[in-house]
């Protein structure tokens, strides 16, 4: 393997940071400018937001099922058994519906953006769109960047509803706790601030996700085992991302909103 | 054995399509062109010769804007591509054709879509575009290949797809990336005979990448015949002066001429590499 000099190291690293920034504020600008590609971008949010609807669905149920039964033991040693649908309820909104949703759809999908995109560009495919006046940016990327930003919105809703039917089920049928009950504190513990929060959420992971997944991909080269290299890179860089920009987002909100 | 001209010298009309002035290029520490130059005039094809690696493709990809040189001017259709943003310079690549040497077919597209995609862009009418692409398949002999995918096509029958994309909307100019690169003597005919025929039927102004002399030598000593709809050489020692070439060493032009130039040619690497 080729050593590298720091010096080199950390340029290249610049480098793709700037190329990064610039294909994420490309895509946003595109939206702007024509051409518009509405179909291409039904056609990604198909495949990008109903496709993912089985993956996310389960993922959400199971999260909010083992979320009821593990706060419950802890509940239960504060006589406090009651508050399992507020727990189970402020998790899944806050913090486990937008991450875990985040974290399907990247695993899914940035790593099919990056695939994608990356044997497109190994096989002279984005040269060959360019070549016949095409913006790769306008066509592929922007398409995908507003497809995953809206669908990984309602997907997250749909896991924030079946974890809190999945911590139901635990809550009613293994704890005994009274259906009423647990939804009334599910819903009374929510504030606005939470809400926001959890909606809020998911655009950014959404934009990040497929950002990354598209820069992967456009950047990918060294034929098929580059592909697959890209393809990784993609999901983990996304996850890891997605992941550090949940930190520094919840952070700023919890200030904003004076939540603790 | 002398050669003659098939047509007066400089048939073609004096109108510079493309020109190349002291371009250079390197990636990395390797140096791929230093201070080439060259024009390319209207109706004329010119074919790129050398060794792999001697920087063809990087000159069809310096043409169409897909590079920047580190150095020279290129100007395409007289605008300056070395002075254009990327968004002006897809209006400019519209006007031109390009068949890669991959051939590069969008691969979940049909045959169909691979070749309407231009038209598409531009919101042709459905029944325009239809009868276009059909039009331009039927040029390639491909039209039974429609609602195929490229998966599906052999080597050739890709490469003659790419070449009914690229004439589709009858571009000014027309770039060929090794067009016959990797397929068998029978199907290099077929898309040499392509060549022949988009240059003698439409005079579209083309660069040629090849490193197979005999796909010079089929440039230039034949012709198409529209009556018969065959290639057919020219016959006695008759040459076409539409036809010129380019040679390429260690990133430079050692030789810009016609046909009869490089049957005289002294140079010693040059009569070696045409022996």
């Amino acid at each position: 393997m080729e050593l590298i000099a720091p010096i080199d190291l950390a340029k290249q690293s610049v480098l793709r940071v700037q190329e990064y920034a610039l294909l994420a504020w490309r895509s946003i600008a595109n939206l702007f400018a024509h051409p518009r590609y509405l179909s291409d971008t039904l056609q990604q949010a198909d495949s990008i937001g109903v496709g993912s609807v089985p993956v996310v669905v389960l993922t959400g149920f199971f999260t909010g099922a083992v979320l009821a039964l593990q706060s419950a033991n802890s509940l239960a040693r504060f006589g406090a058994l009651s508050l399992t649908g507020q727990l189970v309820s402020l998790s899944m909104v806050r913090e486990l519906g937008p991450v875990l949703t985040g974290l399907m759809v990247a695993g899914r999908n940035a790593s099919g953006m990056a695939s994608e995109l990356g044997s497109m560009k190994v096989t002279e495919q984005i040269d060959a769109m360019r070549a016949l006046g095409t913006d790769p940016t306008k066509k592929l990327v922007t398409p995908r960047v507003v497809s995953t930003v809206i669908m990984l919105f309602f997907l997250t809703i749909i896991s924030d509803l079946v974890g809190l039917t999945g911590g139901y089920i635990i809550a009613h049928f293994t704890l005994g706790l009274d259906s009423y009950q647990y939804w009334n504190t599910a819903y009374q513990s929510l504030v606005y601030g939470d809400v926001f929060m959890g909606l809020t959420k998911p655009l950014l992971f959404g934009f990040v996700i497929s950002t990354i997944g598209c820069y992967y991909g456009l950047t990918a080269h060294g034929g098929t085992q580059g592909v697959g290299r890209a393809t990784t890179q993609a999901v983990v860089a996304a996850s890891v991302i997605m992941l550090v920009v949940n930190l520094v987002y919840t952070r700023l909100l919890l200030s904003i909103f004076g939540m603790h | 054995m002398s050669l003659t001209p098939a047509q007066p010298a400089n048939g073609h009309e004096q109108e510079r399509i493309i020109v190349f002035e002291d371009v250079a290029i390197a990636f990395d520490e390797n140096i791929v062109l230093d201070g080439v130059s060259f024009q390319l005039y209207k109706g004329e094809t010119k074919i790129l010769l050398g060794v792999a690696g001697a920087g063809k493709s990087v000159i069809l990809k310096l043409a169409l804007g897909l590079l920047q040189p580190d150095r020279g001017r290129i100007w395409v259709l007289d605008n300056d591509v070395t002075q254009m943003k990327e968004e002006d310079l897809f209006d400019l690549r519209r006007r031109i054709g390009m068949v890669f040497q991959e051939s590069a077919l969008f691969d979940s597209f049909t045959v169909r879509e691979n070749v309407a995609y231009r038209l598409i862009e531009e919101h042709v009418s459905p029944d325009e575009t239809e009868r276009r692409v059909r039009e331009a398949l039927r040029f390639v002999e491909l039209e039974q290949t429609l609602d195929l995918f490229p998966a599906e096509l052999s080597g050739g029958m890709r490469r003659r797809v790419a070449i009914a994309r690229a004439i589709v909307t009858q571009p000014e100019v027309l770039l060929y990336d090794s067009p016959t690169g990797g397929l068998d003597p029978v199907t290099s005919t077929t898309i040499m005979e392509l060549v022949v025929k988009q240059r003698d039927v439409y005079h579209t102004s083309a660069l040629l990448v090849t490193h197979r002399l005999q796909d010079a030598y089929t440039m230039a000593t034949h012709y198409f015949d529209t009556k018969a709809n065959e290639m057919r050489p020219l016959g006695g020692n008759k040459v076409n002066l539409d036809s010129s070439f380019i040679i390429l060493r260690d990133g430079k032009v050692i030789f810009d001429g016609n046909t009869l130039e490089l049957a005289q040619s002294k140079d010693e690497y040059i009569r070696e590499y045409i022996a």
